[in-house]
Order: structure tokens, then sequence, then C-alpha cells
């Protein structure tokens, strides 16, 4: 526990924004922390504040400070109850990402496969059998942090990087795994694709997976795939997401 | 009214005060650069501070009007003209069917500035901004900056917008800043990072702008500051507008609207409002230097921000409000009426 007794900081971060931090690496129970605390702030409607951005490690609260002052914001933060360990472990949002592994949709699990010394078969097992927490959401609009993979299937990144990536895929790099959002280029080793659309910018929410969700990949064969990429596309499509207490 | 875009100009693009509320999706706030310039454009026509614009960079666009109503060019001069003759700044014009604005040019005091219309620039929101930001095509005209033919539709303006016409902003009021000034940063966040020297570095020496700077992110070149044993890299963290990052290289980015949500590098404070007005004005090439600052001072700049919003639409009102002596007293203006105990807000126009 020697991690926390410098902890929380409270920081100022120019005149408009204050950014309590829990930690200075990646540490579950400081994530779990900065989202206790994000809800305690959304629910204190006599403090203004404009937006509130929850990072591994770190919550930085955005205000209007011709309205309400860091002082005030810092106290309002101050006030929040201490997370209750047992009450955060036994409650979780779980979502599940259907993916299709392998083949046009995973060109690299031969890669990770060759990598861990194991079979693509054992790759996709080890990705789908554990849950992985994200941490935070960042880089690009929906791009989701997971952390809590199976560490045997860690496979370092492309040494070519691609300059266009689909929408939608899966993959490694290093310890860490995640989905493309959106088209864009990187290095990340492709084990497969989920044919749901993480990021839909006219929507309410415009992000599938949130902070603190946790994620399971659910293999599915092609055919599988190709139906539910139809019924995302017709908008009849409903993720599957749990709720557990 | 409408807008036929005859020539894009540099880097032009639909901008509001930016979209907040979605950098938890990881979605950048984006917005206009010269933020306390776009409120006052706005408010001087009559708008909310926070309506749509054109943000013009450097060599402006050429645009057709269609229908009426009535523009500012809030920010550096860049030669803002109706019709070939020079508007300028800070100054409104009212425009009729058919007239053409261009921008001659900078004047050297600056590189972009908020074209606001009366009534905003209307296109549907996403995400609650219709600021475009052009890395992930989101907001504004299909997530893109404005090209050849593209139409703009403007809303509806604040009555009394034909009473615009020449309304000018004092200059006391111009929230451009002065140029030579050093950049103010509100030092914390890793400013343990740093060595002594480093930080004594930064506040001391000259930077350069370099050219690789854009609406995301202003490099600067000059004395390498170094870190601390602990080195740059610091687990991924929110970047608030104005954060002044440091990676391993040394060399300081300020991280402008375009900035992505959370970053991985250290900063070393954050520049304040007016600082930052007067740092999206600057070309590249051009050198800066920074003083420390605290907290009390950026908020001081806040409130003076808000201040002068606030007068410039108290002057707009008592502009749009005065009388002619040489015309017969026309019936216009503001009238507050109670009728059978409900309150009517009613604004008179002379047609």
């Amino acid at each position: 526990m020697s991690l926390y007794i410098k902890y929380p900081k409270y920081l100022t971060a120019g005149e408009s924004c204050v950014v309590v931090e829990f930690a200075d690496e990646i540490d579950r129970g400081a994530n779990d922390a900065v989202m206790n605390l994000k809800k305690y702030l959304l629910t204190q409607k006599d403090i203004s504040i404009v937006e509130c951005l929850p990072t591994y490690r770190s919550l930085a609260v955005y205000f209007d400070p011709t309205v309400v002052s860091a002082d005030e914001v810092i106290n309002a933060a101050k006030s929040a109850p201490e997370l209750d360990g047992e009450e955060c472990a036994s409650s979780f949002t779980e979502i599940s990402i259907p993916v299709c592994y392998g083949g046009e949709y995973g060109p690299d699990i031969a890669n990770v496969a060759e990598h861990a010394g194991i079979s693509e078969e054992d790759v996709i097992k080890r990705h789908s059998s554990k849950s992985c927490h994200c941490y935070m959401i960042g880089f690009m609009p929906g791009f989701a942090y997971l952390g809590g993979m199976d560490e045997s299937i860690a496979t370092p990144r492309l040494t070519n990087p691609r300059t266009v990536i689909n929408g939608g895929s899966v993959g490694i790099a290093g310890k860490q795994t995640g989905i493309y959002p959106i088209d864009s280029p990187g290095g990340w080793q492709l084990i497969g694709r989920t044919p749901l659309r993480l990021f839909t910018p006219e929507a309410s929410r415009p992000t599938l997976i949130e902070a603190g969700y946790e994620v399971r990949f659910v293999p599915v064969a092609e055919e599988e795939y190709k139906k539910i990429e139809a019924e995302v596309a017709a908008g009849t499509y409903k993720p599957l997401i749990t709720e557990a207490k | 009214m409408e807008l036929i875009i005859r020539k894009a100009g540099m880097l032009t693009s639909v901008q509001d005060l930016g979209r907040w509320g979605y950098q938890s999706s990881g979605v950048p706030v984006a917005g206009a650069m010269d933020l306390p310039a776009l409120r006052i454009g706005n408010v001087m026509l009559g708008n909310p501070e926070g309506a749509a614009a054109l943000e013009v960079t450097l060599l402006g666009p050429e645009i057709e009007v269609k229908g009426t109503g009535a523009a500012v060019f809030a920010g550096a001069d860049l030669g803002f003209s109706v019709n070939g003759k020079a508007v300028g700044s800070w100054r409104s014009v009212v425009l009729k069917d058919g007239d053409v604005i261009t921008f001659k040019g900078p004047r050297g005091k600056g590189c972009r500035g908020n074209l606001c219309f009366a009534g905003g620039v209307y296109i549907p929101p996403v995400m609650n901004s219709c600021s475009t930001y052009i890395r992930a095509k989101i907001g504004g005209v299909e997530g893109r900056a404005l090209k050849i033919g593209d139409v703009i539709k403007i809303g509806e303006p604040a009555a009394l917008w034909k009473k615009l016409e020449g309304f000018c902003l004092p200059e006391d009021l111009d929230p451009a800043q002065d140029a030579n000034a050093p950049l103010a940063i509100i030092t914390g966040l890793q400013e343990d990072a740093f060595t002594e020297e480093g930080k004594k570095l930064l506040f001391e020496s000259e930077y350069t702008i370099t050219a690789e700077s854009d609406r995301m992110g202003c490099r600067l070149e000059g004395a390498k500051i170094e870190h601390t044993e602990k080195g740059a890299d610091i687990v991924s963290d929110a970047i608030p507008l104005g954060a002044v990052q440091i990676p391993g290289h040394g060399m300081p980015i300020i991280m402008l609207a375009d900035r992505q949500t959370t970053g991985g590098y250290t900063k070393i404070g954050v520049l304040t409002p007016l600082s930052m007005e007067a740092l999206v004005q600057k070309m590249p090439g051009s050198k800066v230097r920074f003083r420390r600052a605290d907290v009390s001072e950026g908020v001081a700049e806040q409130m003076r921000i808000k201040e002068a919003v606030r007068r410039a639409k108290e002057l707009r009102l008592s502009h749009v409000s005065r009388t002619h002596s040489e015309a017969p007293k026309p019936l216009f203006g503001h009238f507050i009426l109670t009728v059978e105990g409900k309150r009517y807000e009613i604004t008179c126009e002379e047609i």
C-alpha cells in the first residue's frame, strides 16, 4: 500500500483544469479510484463542471474558472467517499466483442502464434479466455486502452507499420491488446476483426466501450461475423452488455 | 443567407468553442484557435458567443454572398474586404445579395481569425458541436476544410442586424496581446521531471516556432530542456489546452485546439488564455520567450475576456438602438411588456 501514501495528488493544470492523480503507474486500484471519483463528481450538481476525463491513473476535471474556483473543485474531490475495495471488485460492466480470428481478418495471427510457440487455435483461446479491463479511452476517438491480456501471447509491434488498418481490427502490441475504432495507420499485429462499430459520431453514446468496462472477446466464425455485420449496418444489433453486482 | 465558396483559402474550416463533453470517448475538443476573438466577434453580431464561424488561416477564402446579412472578421487583420473595399477586423459590415468577400492577405499582425456571420454558420452539430476535427473527419462540412463549390447556410440573424453597419470594437476590447511579451506558463503538473538547469533554460532562452506547427500543436526549437533521470515518458494522462509538453528530445510542444485528449509526455505547465491568444497568431519562424505565472493570473485573464465579451454585447445593443436625428423617429429597439402578468420581451425593427 506504500503506493498510496503520497496519493491522491491534487494538481492544477492551468486555470481551467484540476488533475487528481492516484498513481504514477498503471495500477488497477488507482484506475478504480479514478472511476469512483468521476462518478461522485458527476452527482455533485452544485459544482459546475464542464467535463471529467478519466485516464489510467488520474482524473482531469475541466471547469469554467469564472464560475467555480480550482479550490472549490479540489474540495469537492476531497469530499468523495473512499472506494470500498470489495464493492468495486464485485460490481462491473462486461461487454462482449465478437471477433472473427485469423485469415483475412487477422493476417498477423501466424506471427503471434510463432512468437508464442503455440498454435493459432491456442492464440484465439488465450486471447478470448479472460476479459480485459478498459483503463481509459484515448489516442483516437473510441480507442480503448485494455489491460490484462494473457501475457504469453504478447508480441512486439510490426517493424513496418501498415498505412491503412480497417476499423474493427483487433491487434496486439507488446502486452497490450486493442481494437482500431476507425480506419487508421498502425503497427499492431492484427489477429482478428469485430463487425461492431466502436465509434459512431452521430450516436448519443459515441463509443461502444467505456472506461471502466470489462471487455470479453468472443470468437465467431466468418458466417456469424457477416450476419452481425449486416445487423450492425441495419441498426438492429444489440451488443451484449451485462452488469454484475 | 448562403455563402458560396469560390476559393477555399489556405485552411478555412467551420469552428465553434469546441466539442466539450466527449474527451472521455477519445474525441479531441478542436474549436477555434483564437477563442476570445470568436466570442467577441459573435456577440458583436448579436449571436451567442459560441456560434459557429469560419476560421480563416493566413490566406483567406473568396466567398459569394446569396441573400442579405451581416458579418464581422474577428481576429488578426488578414485584409478582409467586401467587393474589393477593405473592411478590416473588428468592424461589422452589412452584406447584400451578390457581394463578394475576399482577403487581401496578412498584414504582419497575426495569421488567423474568425469570419462571423449574424445568425452563425448553420450546420447540424455532431456531438453538440459544429467544430471541424479534420484528422477523424468529424463535424463542420463533411469533417474537412472548405473547398471550392461548398455552399454554407447562415442561421437566422438576431433582430436589428441591418443597423450593424460600421459597428466597431473599441481598441481596448481587442483581445490581441502585445506580440513581444513573454508567454506566461502556469507551472505545475510534471514540473519535477525536469532538471533545475533545464527549467532555467526554458525561462531564459528564446525559442523559434517551427514550420511543423499546425492546429494540433505548436512545435518550438531552441535550448534543449533536460529531464531528470525519471525520463520524459509518463503513463498517459489528460492534455489540457495550452499544455507545454516536452518529450525526450527536449523541445517544447504547446498543445493547441486539435490536441489529442491524452498523451504520455511530461508537461511543465499550461499557458494562460491570453498567452494562448498571442501564440496562435504567431507565424512559423517567430521567436517566443516564456515567464512563470500562477493560477490566479490565468483566472484574472479569463475574467477579463468575459468582461470584454459582456461590454461588446452592451455596445452592440446601444449601437443598434441609436436614433437618427434627420429621419422621423422610427419604432425600434427593445421593450419589455407585461400583459396579464405574463412578461414579454419584444424587439422591433424598422423595415
